[in-house]
C-alpha cells in the first residue's frame, strides 16, 4: 500500500498509541473530586501544559475540543457573537476564500442566520492571502469588523500564509485573528504568542494523534461565546466531560511531532521534491499548483498538488487506487462526489482544471518506496485517464446522435 | 472481465453486482450522482438521487468486498435527461426518461468512461435477458414478466449491448430479494422505485409547470371543432388521457372523451371519443436493430408502445430511415415520443427485434 494522503489523516505515532492505551485502562472523570478524578485531572492538566509549551501558548489558553471542525466553529461563531454583543456594529467577518469548509461554511452560516456580513479575501495565484488584501478589506470600515480568519497553511495546495504579517495588520486595528493551523502544526514552526493570532485551531489526527480530539488556543483577552453549554469544563467556553485518554495521546503527539518537526520537515521536503520531479518527468504537462517548492518555506513540506490537463480527478484516483496508491482529489461532499475545488477556483483555475487535480501528501511514515511506486504508475494512469477524458461531465464529446 | 457495476442503492443492482462477483469478474461498484442537489434523508422519497441511496450502494459494495466510488453525472443527466424530458413535453410528446437515461447516461456516458478506463462491461440490475452469440447480441424479455425491462433497454445499440451485463434477466424479483437477504444485503427489503427519480414528490404536472410556465390553449372537439374549454399548457396532457381534462359539459352522446392529439404550436388539445383514439398504423424514426440490420421485408412481430402494456400483433417494415408499423389489432394511448419496441412473433414472443421512436400515428 502506498499511502499518499497524510493531509487527510496520518497514522498515529507509536508514542501516542502507547499513551492512549495506558490511559484507556484507568478510570476517572477529570471533574470528580476524589482520588481517581484528581488523577484524571492531573493527566489533562499535564497535557494542557505540554500542548501550551509545544505551541508557544499559556496553559490557560488551551481549550480541548473534539477536533478541528469544533475548534473552527467555536472560534468563528464564538468570537463573532462576543464582539457583536459587545458592540452591535461589529458584524463583518473577513475570511479568506480558500478556507477549509469547517471555516468557510461556518462563516456562511453566520451570514445566513446571524446577521454577519462577509468580506471574502482574495488570494494570489499561489493561494496566499496578502497582507495588503487584508488591510484593504479592514480599511473599508475598521469599525464594523468582528474578526478575521485566515488559515495558517492550506489543506489542498499546501500554501503557507504569512501569518505573522497578517496578525500584525489585525493588531493595528485591534481586530482578533483566528487561524486554522490544522495542517501547519508539526509541519512548520507554529508559535501562538509569537504569531500574534488571537485564536488557533489544532487537531490530533493530522499530526499523529487520535481522531476526535484537538484544541482551540484562545487568547486570554479574547472573548468567546460558547457553542456547547453544560458543565463549563474548559474555561466555561467549552463543556463536556473531558476525554482523558484522547487528550493524553493528543498532547503526546503534539509534543513528539513538534520536537521532531525540523528533522521530519527536512526529510519530507526532500521526498516531496523527488515526488514532484518524478511526476513532472512522467507527465511533463502536469502543473504543480500552489507555492513553488523552492525552499522558501511557502509550501508545506509534505504537499504536492497537481493538475493533470485533460483528466478527471475521480478517474485518476480510481486508477491509482486500483494500483494500491492512495491520494485525494480535494474536498469531498457528503455523497462522495468530487466537487471542483473552491481553493483552485479562488486561485484562478477554471472548473475543468479544478476537477482534474490530485493531491499527494506525505507524512511521518512516507518513504522513497512510495515515490517510486507512484513514479512507476502515474504515467500510464494519466494516459488512461486522458482517454476517458472528461466523459460523463459534459456533452460536447458526444454530439453525434444528440438532438 | 473487468466489470463496472452501476449501483443505485437498490436491491436489484446490488444483487446484480454480487452475481458479477460470483461469476469471477473483477468488479468495481460505482454510484452515479445524478442530482446536483441530492436531498438528504427524506422520508418517503423515491428514486436514486438521495444521500441515503448512495449510502446503501456503498454498504452493499462493502458487503461484496469491492471498491466503490461515486461518479458525478449530474451535469450530463440534467442536460440529456431532464432537459429532454421537459422539451419533449413542451413539444407535445410524451417522453420516457428511463429510456433516455439508459441511452445517454448509463450505456453511453458511463459505458464510454468505463471502457476508456479499462473496463470491459457495465453491469446493471435491469430485468432483461442478454446473450451475445458470435458477436451478435440478443436481448429478450425478463423471466419475470411483471418486472421485464427489455422495453427500456431496446434502444441500446448492438455495440452498447456487447458491453452490457444484466445478471438478473433469468430471475424473478422474489428470488432476487431472497438472494439479497441470504447474502446479508441490508437493501433486501428496500421498496422498489416507481416514480421518475428527478421528481421525488411524483407531481409531474407541477414539475413541468415550474419549468415551462403557463402556455394557455384550447381544448377542441376533434369532430366538430367546437372549443370545449381552456388549459394552461399542452405539457399537462398525454395522448389517451381521460381524467383531468377540465371540461364542464358532458359529450352530447354521453360517452367519455379522451385526449387524441396535442398541437404545441397552437396550444390546441384535441379531444374525442375512444374509437378515434384507436391507432392502426405507427410511423417511427431513429430505429435501433440489436442484430445490426433490420429484418428483411415486412415482418410479423409484436409491438409494444409503452413501458407497461400496450402490446399488439403487427407487421413492421424498415422504410428509409424509419419504420412503418401496421397493427393487426388497434391500440389506444399511443403517444408520439414514446418508443415502439418490436418483439419476434414466435410463441415466446420475447426476443427484441428492434425499436424506434414513435413519430406519428394514424
Amino acid at each position: 500500500m502506498t499511502y499518499l494522503d497524510h493531509a487527510a489523516t496520518t497514522p498515529m505515532l507509536p508514542e501516542a498509541i502507547a499513551a492512549m492505551t495506558e490511559a484507556l485502562s484507568t478510570v476517572g472523570n477529570a471533574s470528580s473530586l476524589h482520588s481517581s478524578g484528581r488523577r484524571a485531572r492531573r493527566v489533562v492538566e499535564e497535557a494542557r501544559e505540554v500542548v501550551a509549551e509545544a505551541l508557544g501558548a499559556r496553559p490557560s489558553e488551551v481549550i480541548f475540543t473534539a477536533g478541528g471542525t469544533e475548534s473552527d466553529n467555536l472560534a468563528v461563531k464564538g468570537i463573532y457573537w462576543a464582539r457583536r454583543d459587545a458592540e452591535a456594529a461589529r458584524r463583518r467577518v473577513l475570511a479568506s476564500a480558500v478556507e477549509h469548509h469547517a471555516v468557510l461554511d461556518t462563516v456562511q452560516w453566520l451570514a445566513d442566520h446571524a446577521g454577519a456580513e462577509v468580506s471574502w479575501l482574495d488570494v494570489d495565484a499561489h493561494g496566499r492571502v496578502r497582507p495588503e488584501t487584508l488591510r484593504a478589506a479592514i480599511e473599508e470600515n475598521p469599525g464594523d469588523v468582528a474578526l478575521a480568519t485566515v488559515m495558517w497553511a492550506n489543506n489542498e495546495v499546501g500554501t503557507v500564509n504569512p501569518l505573522g504579517e497578517l496578525a500584525a495588520v489585525c493588531a493595528e486595528y485591534e481586530i482578533p485573528l483566528h487561524t486554522d493551523a490544522v495542517q501547519a502544526v508539526g509541519a512548520v514552526d507554529v508559535g501562538f504568542a509569537a504569531s500574534g493570532a488571537s485564536a488557533l485551531t489544532v487537531t490530533g489526527h493530522k499530526l499523529g494523534g487520535p481522531y476526535g480530539v484537538g484544541a482551540l488556543l484562545l487568547g486570554r483577552d479574547t472573548p468567546c461565546v460558547p457553542l456547547l453549554h453544560g458543565g463549563g469544563q474548559e474555561r466555561d467556553v467549552r463543556s463536556g466531560t473531558l476525554d482523558v485518554p484522547a487528550i493524553h495521546a493528543f498532547a503526546t503527539a503534539v509534543r513528539t511531532s513538534v520536537e521532531h518537526r525540523q528533522c521530519t520537515a527536512d526529510e519530507l521536503t526532500k521526498l516531496r521534491d523527488d515526488l514532484i520531479d518524478a511526476v513532472l518527468r512522467e507527465v511533463p504537462d502536469a502543473v504543480l499548483n500552489g507555492a513553488p517548492a523552492d525552499g522558501s518555506g511557502e509550501r508545506l513540506p509534505g504537499n504536492a498538488h497537481f493538475t493533470f490537463p485533460g483528466c478527471a480527478g475521480d478517474s485518476l484516483l480510481m486508477l491509482l487506487d486500483a494500483k494500491g496508491i492512495e491520494c485525494s482529489t480535494g474536498s469531498a461532499c457528503t455523497a462522495g462526489v468530487a466537487e471542483p475545488s473552491h481553493v483552485l477556483l479562488a486561485m484562478g483555475a477554471d472548473a475543468v482544471s479544478a476537477r482534474g487535480s490530485l493531491r499527494f501528501s506525505l507524512g511521518h511514515t512516507s518513504s522513497r518506496d512510495d515515490i517510486e511506486a507512484l513514479a512507476g504508475e502515474i504515467g500510464a494512469v494519466v494516459t488512461r485517464a486522458r482517454q476517458a477524458g472528461l466523459a460523463g461531465m459534459r456533452k460536447q464529446n458526444h454530439e453525434q446522435g444528440v438532438q | 472481465m473487468r466489470v463496472l457495476a452501476a449501483m443505485s442503492g437498490g436491491v436489484d443492482s446490488a444483487v446484480a453486482a454480487a452475481r458479477a462477483v460470483d461469476a469471477g469478474h473483477e468488479v468495481v461498484g460505482v454510484h452515479l450522482a445524478l442530482s446536483a442537489k441530492p436531498g438528504t434523508l427524506r422520508t418517503g422519497s423515491r428514486g436514486c438521487c438521495t444521500v441515503e441511496d448512495s449510502h446503501d450502494a456503498r454498504r452493499a459494495a462493502d458487503m461484496l468486498g469491492i471498491p466503490f466510488y461515486v461518479w458525478d453525472f449530474a451535469e450530463r443527466f440534467t442536460e440529456e435527461v431532464v432537459e429532454t424530458f421537459v422539451g419533449e413535453y413542451a413539444a407535445g410528446r410524451t417522453p420516457n426518461p428511463c429510456v433516455t437515461c439508459n441511452e445517454k447516461i448509463k450505456f453511453e456516458a458511463l459505458l464510454d468512461k468505463a471502457i476508456a478506463l479499462g473496463f470491459d462491461a457495465v453491469c446493471t440490475g435491469h430485468y432483461a435477458r442478454l446473450s451475445v452469440v458470435d458477436g451478435v447480441p440478443e436481448l429478450r424479455r425478463s423471466a419475470d414478466e411483471d418486472k421485464d425491462q427489455s422495453y427500456v433497454l431496446a434502444s441500446l445499440t448492438p455495440e452498447q449491448l456487447r458491453h452490457s451485463l444484466f445478471p438478473l434477466g433469468g430471475s424473478v424479483k422474489s428470488e432476487v430479494r431472497a438472494e439479497a437477504a441470504e447474502r446479508g444485503l441490508a437493501v433486501a427489503q428496500k421498496p422498489d422505485s416507481h416514480d421518475i427519480c428527478f421528481i421525488p414528490d411524483g407531481d409531474t404536472r407541477k414539475f413541468l409547470d415550474d419549468r415551462l410556465g403557463e402556455q394557455p390553449g384550447e381544448l377542441v372537439d376533434a369532430e366538430t371543432g367546437a372549443v370545449l374549454g381552456r388549459h394552461t399548457g399542452v405539457h399537462g396532457f398525454t395522448v389517451g388521457q381521460r381524467k383531468g381534462l377540465g371540461i364542464e359539459a358532458p359529450a352530447p352522446d354521453g360517452r367519455p372523451r379522451y385526449v387524441l392529439a396535442l398541437e404545441p404550436k397552437s396550444g390546441t388539445v384535441q379531444v374525442g371519443s375512444a374509437e378515434r383514439l384507436a391507432v392502426r398504423r405507427i410511423e417511427a424514426d431513429r430505429p435501433i436493430w440489436p442484430a445490426e440490420r433490420p429484418p428483411a421485408g415486412p415482418t410479423e412481430c409484436h409491438v409494444q408502445v409503452r413501458a407497461h402494456g400496450g402490446i399488439a400483433p403487427a407487421v413492421a417494415e424498415a422504410v428509409g430511415a424509419g419504420v412503418a408499423i401496421d397493427l393487426r389489432e388497434p391500440l389506444t394511448g399511443v403517444a408520439p415520443g414514446q418508443v415502439a419496441v418490436l418483439y419476434r412473433a414466435d410463441p415466446g414472443g420475447d426476443v427484441v427485434l428492434g425499436s424506434a421512436k414513435i413519430a406519428s400515428t394514424a
